[in-house]
């Protein structure tokens, strides 16, 4: 025994060798071909199972890092670069999403039970904010028409209002002089909005879970709506008969509509909606691109306004 | 009429100036473009760089404005003395608000003229910044010594009493873009009130002092 050589696992693979092993599986794994279910609330991201969907657009998405250090949040402060540097205080375990008002089961969901039955899917999908930037995501969740359906929407339902959590402690925008919104943030869909196929109940981006900052652990994304819409770290769904009040209109009902789709011919008061930036389009030289009607998911869901006045319904 | 020589670019006056501390002080207050520029082309702005380079040169153009309306309340309240160089930061203001909307035109709408003009005439924070920089640049074209000579220092003066309603515009520019308020944004809102209610407070009672003369003379 004494005589047996020692030998480590850098003599056997040679280093260079074994480093490129690992990126050989996390790339497998954000391909998508292999992966494990990890626990879905972490503050640290872990790897997801999903498979990848046909509604996802082929344009390259923006770099992880943009998606993961460029984020309005409010909860945690108001500049884009504070909810990478606040959020990390957000403990995401355990996670209970209520799901009540007109469901024909309504109770505190278990964000593991809520997720674990339904297969994940990776969405790539472009995201507009209202501010006139956007960016290409690849999201890792479940379709939101799915969840709705487990709970079993009454027949006078006609709107889903969603809350993102509060918690002062842990969320510092939440606290002090300077609160730009009423806590809870809430956010609003028509029932046939949320039924959609194209919108889904985010656990992940870049085939990891979400991470705080991103709205970890669930949050909403509706592509084709501005960026706000799409509420995070969600801890209440409730199906409703009135349309439910949404926290920008409140804050500024002149600037900010329930619909809030994406039109490139309804401006924002204070700016054009025409063109955005593209993020991680990096260079200073890149010009603005066109901004599309519906956010380029016209296709899908200009049926659910027909005869809708859409300057109106902003 | 009097031949009038053309004056000197105001620049070219102070760089070439004798005064040394007035010097550092031009080059030290460009570091902030130079420095912004630099991270901008070596791809180091962030996920914005455009709107960041942007941003920053406006802010910076706030700065030099608030420096400049401090200046002479300082001296007023016992501080150092720094009207010899009031000149130079005041045209510093204008070199900043001169690149904020350069990059703005040139860099963020790529020179689109019929964005640029849609912006101006229909976006009220827009047209607000676009006045206040139309005021700074007779100012900053008079800020040298033959104009002073030429207009008068009477008539200098009055002309120059603009730089007030410039700041405060320039803040309600700043006020008007944002989504919500924050701590900076109510520093310099306070800053410029607070520089604007001391002149006027000085103007009413140095008028008061003249009357007060004016009746026992």
């Amino acid at each position: 025994m004494a005589d047996r050589p020692v030998i480590t696992s850098s003599e056997l693979t040679p280093r260079s060798l074994y480093l490129r092993r690992r990126e050989f599986v996390a790339g497998a794994v954000s391909a998508g071909l292999i992966g494990t279910m990890a626990p879905l609330a972490s503050a640290l991201a872990a790897p997801l199972q999903f498979v990848k969907s046909p509604l996802s657009t082929s344009e390259p998405p923006t770099p992880r890092k943009d998606v993961t250090t460029y984020n309005n949040f409010y909860e945690f402060g108001a500049d884009k670069g504070d909810p990478a540097q606040n959020a990390h205080t957000l403990t995401t375990k355990p996670w209970t999403v209520k799901i009540d008002g007109l469901v024909g089961k309504p109770a505190d969901y278990d964000l593991d039970d809520l997720i674990k039955d339904a297969a994940l899917e990776e969405r790539i999908y472009r995201m507009r904010c209202v501010e006139g930037w956007s960016m290409v995501i690849p999201w890792v969740g479940v379709p939101l028409a799915d969840i709705l359906k487990r709970v079993e929407p009454q027949g006078s339902a006609k709107y889903v209002a969603f809350e993102t959590l509060v918690r002062p402690k842990e969320m510092p925008g939440q606290r002090g002089l300077f609160q730009p919104l009423p806590w809870p943030y809430v956010e609003g869909l028509r029932l046939d909005e949320a039924m959609h196929p194209l919108t889904i109940l985010a656990v992940g981006l870049y085939g990891e879970t979400l991470l705080n900052q991103n709205g970890a652990p669930i949050r909403l994304v509706v592509p084709w709506k501005y960026g706000f819409k799409s509420i995070k770290s969600i801890v209440r769904i409730r199906l409703t008969e009135e349309q439910p009040p949404v926290s920008w209109n409140l804050q500024n009902p002149r600037e900010y509509g329930f619909y809030s789709n994406v039109n490139p011919k309804v401006d924002h008061p204070r700016w054009s909606q025409a063109t955005e930036r593209r993020i991680g389009e990096s260079g200073l030289f890149v010009k603005r691109r066109e901004t599309l009607m519906f956010n380029g998911y016209g296709d899908q869901v200009a049926s659910l306004y027909a005869g809708m006045d859409l300057k109106a319904n902003y | 009429m009097p031949a009038v020589s053309p004056p000197a670019a105001p620049w070219a006056r102070h760089i070439l100036g004798a005064d040394p501390l007035r010097r550092t002080i031009y080059i030290v207050a460009m570091m902030p473009a130079v420095w912004t520029f630099h991270l901008g082309l070596t791809d180091a702005l962030g996920a914005d760089p455009q709107k960041t380079l942007e941003r920053t040169l406006g802010l910076w153009a706030l700065r030099f404005l608030i420096v400049c309306l401090a200046i002479a309340p300082l001296r007023h309240i016992g501080g150092p003395n720094l009207i010899r160089y009031r000149r130079a930061i005041g045209l510093l203001a204008f070199y900043y608000a001169v690149m904020h909307l350069s990059v703005y035109m040139l860099l963020d709408q790529g020179l689109d003229w019929s964005a640029i003009w849609a912006d101006i005439v229909k976006r009220p924070f827009i047209t607000v910044g676009m006045i206040a920089f139309t005021l700074l640049v007779p100012l900053a074209v008079t800020s040298n010594n033959a104009m002073i000579r030429r207009l008068g220092g009477a008539a200098w003066n009055r002309l120059h009493r603009l730089v007030y309603l410039a700041a405060a515009l320039a803040v309600l520019h700043f006020v008007m873009l944002v989504k919500s308020w924050t701590p900076e944004l109510a520093l310099y809102v306070g800053l410029i009130a607070g520089l604007l209610l001391f002149r006027l407070v000085m103007s009413v009672r140095k008028r008061r002092r003249s009357a007060g003369q004016l009746v026992r003379g």
